[in-house]
């Protein structure tokens, strides 16, 4: 099933939903978050050295799509922080190990973040290593997504989702 | 054309005297260039973190075998921390004894020595310089001086004391032993979370904070913004303020514990409740996952929540199941790490491995119960900036820095401004 052209079209599929993905962080409307994942989907912020070491734990990690409800639900009515969004620019996805109706792909990111009285700064770089899952004949939704920080270093908290 | 003047040497830029902190302000009211002086930092340095205290290394867990090594920092001078074949933890400066390039440039590893990769200068696992490259030159040429001697020549050593598996380090050999540092009621409360136990690191993550160091210390010392600014438990009414807890404040005053309890009375007590209601407003939204807050009983009391703080600079934290370690580096007056290790133990089942996993959500960068810790200590720093000569008040539970059963007090955070004017001399 790995031929070029089944590859070809998951890429598009995954690219497109990474795209209103990033919409909906950087412009839309977050509550739209969770609807991009599965309801038994996982999703954890690690670093690139916790994941290369095997570590468990995340700066975020949730599981559920109840959780990632949750998540947008807090970061709306009960956290405290100064105003501040996000501009993604992603990669390509690359797509590998199709199996079944769902496959796995690797996008690098990166983020720049807009403060209140601050310029636009670099943010945070990465990786999506993701699981996706088909949801009718274009449409895919994530089962698992491992945002893998380059750096274990985060400049003073981490509200909006990556 | 005409030739530009030639720059004259400026002057040695002007450096205003320091102010003075009137004695009779005692802790109850810090002066706000307490966090913003170089010569403060540089003080720093020398009375706390060079001087007679202890600073949290690492944990012994993250050196198990002969050869592994860890680089951390004490305040803002790099450390080796290692173990030796003899089984001992030593611990010395990150820089080599020649012209002092850093020595391990991994956050971890295990090694034979440490030879620089400048010169090849080789040092010990204990800190000794035992070789020097080409030393004896070649062919009759070159090499070091004859009179140079390697003895005594290596990276400063720490003096190392290990309790409940933390590593402490102190720079000065007369410090005081860390269990009278701490004191009986510090040493028990470490005891409570650690004793006999193996932990397991589970994630390591280090945040970068705007504001001096201090500011963040406060914030853990400070049980009275914690049910104010952490609006999470409120506004999911899952809060429970009118558990019953206290602070312990040390007896030198810059160490604590902060601590709460179920207390199934307490929690019915509408009296109590309505004295927070007006804090913020009611809500009626729910989480639809409490399965994030589940947590096991671990502890053979009913304490749910202990913050322990060690002067200066050392965080222990339980919040249900969620445990880690805390280190509050400064990096200038203006900026700080919080280097996060979460923990778990040897023995835990997969399912409390999961519990404290999805615990630690609460915690660290995003946690939705201290994200907001990041930020607070940079709308202090801006707050404040145009400001020095004034000062912040802390007269929360009045002026005493005495142990007490209730947490709306800032006594845990005058504990530590007593001890900090002490040691340094202010
Ligand atoms: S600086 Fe280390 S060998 Fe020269
Ligand atoms: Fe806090």
């Amino acid at each position: 099933m790995n031929d070029r052209a089944t590859l070809n079209r998951l890429t598009t599929a995954a690219a497109g939903a990474q795209a209103r993905y990033v919409h909906v962080i950087d412009d839309g409307d977050c509550n739209l978050w969770p609807d991009f994942f599965t309801d038994d989907c996982f999703y954890q912020v690690t670093s690139a050295d916790n994941y290369r070491q095997g570590l468990e734990a995340g700066v975020i990690w949730l599981e559920g799509k109840a959780m990632l409800r949750d998540r947008i639900l807090s970061l709306l009515e009960a956290n405290i922080y100064e105003r501040h969004s996000y501009r993604h620019l992603l990669g390509m996805p690359h797509v590998s190990a199709v199996d079944g109706d769902e496959f796995t792909s690797e996008t690098s990111f990166l983020v720049v973040r807009i403060t209140r009285e601050g310029p636009t700064e670099l943010f945070a770089t990465g990786r999506y290593i993701d699981r996706y899952r088909m949801a009718g004949d274009d449409d895919v939704k994530l089962v698992k997504r491992v945002v893998v920080l380059d750096s274990s270093y985060i400049d003073t908290l981490l509200g909006l989702p990556l | 054309m005409t030739v530009p003047e030639l720059t004259q040497p400026s002057p040695a830029p002007y450096v205003k005297d320091r102010p003075t902190w009137p004695a009779e302000d005692g802790a109850s009211q810090v002066p706000y260039w307490i966090f913003q002086r170089d010569d403060v930092l540089e003080r720093e340095r020398e009375k706390l973190f060079h001087g007679p205290i202890w600073n949290f290394l690492c944990l012994e867990a993250e050196l198990e075998q002969a050869g592994d090594f860890v680089a951390v920092y004490a305040g803002e001078t790099p450390v080796i921390v290692t173990r030796d074949v003899n089984g001992e933890v030593y611990a010395f400066e990150n820089r080599c004894a020649h012209r002092g390039s850093l020595l391990a440039l991994e956050d971890r590893g295990n090694v034979k020595d440490f030879t620089c990769v400048y010169h090849a200068w080789t040092h010990s696992l204990q800190g000794d310089l035992v070789g020097v490259a080409f030393k004896d030159g070649i062919k009759g040429c070159g090499g070091i001086a004859e009179d140079f001697r390697m003895e005594g020549r290596g990276p400063r050593k720490m003096r190392v004391s290990i309790l409940h598996g933390l590593i402490f380090g102190s720079f000065d050999e007369d410090v005081d032993d860390i269990e009278d540092y701490l004191g009986e009621a510090v040493l028990s409360r470490i005891a409570r979370v650690l004793a006999g136990r193996k932990p397991v690191v589970l994630g390591r993550f280090t945040q970068i904070l705007p504001n001096n160091w201090k500011l963040y210390v406060e914030n853990t010392k400070d049980s009275y913004h914690a049910s104010i600014l952490h609006t999470f438990f409120t506004t999911f009414e899952l809060n429970r303020l009118s558990q019953k807890g206290g602070i312990i404040v040390s007896e030198s005053g810059g160490s604590h514990v902060s601590y709460s309890s179920v207390d199934h009375a307490g929690e019915k007590d509408a009296e109590k409740q309505a004295a927070y209601s007006d804090i913020r407003s009611e809500s009626d939204i729910s989480l639809s996952d409490t399965s994030l807050l589940a947590s096991f009983k671990e502890f053979d009391d009913d304490i749910t929540l202990q913050i322990l703080s060690v002067f200066p600079n050392f965080v222990l934290q339980q919040i249900q199941n969620s445990i880690a370690v805390r280190t509050v580096l400064p990096r200038g007056t203006d900026s700080m790490h919080l280097k996060w290790t979460y923990i778990g133990f040897e023995d835990d089942t997969p399912e409390q491995r999961r519990t404290r996993l999805k615990l630690s959500n609460l915690i660290g960068p995003a946690g939705y119960v201290s994200m907001e810790d990041g930020c607070i200590g940079g709308f202090v720093r801006r707050g404040t900036a145009g400001a020095p000569d004034k000062s912040a008040v802390l007269a929360m539970g009045g002026y005493s820095i005495e142990s007490g059963d209730d947490r709306i007090t800032e006594a845990a955070i005058r504990g530590f401004w007593t001890e900090y004017r002490e040691r340094m001399g202010l």
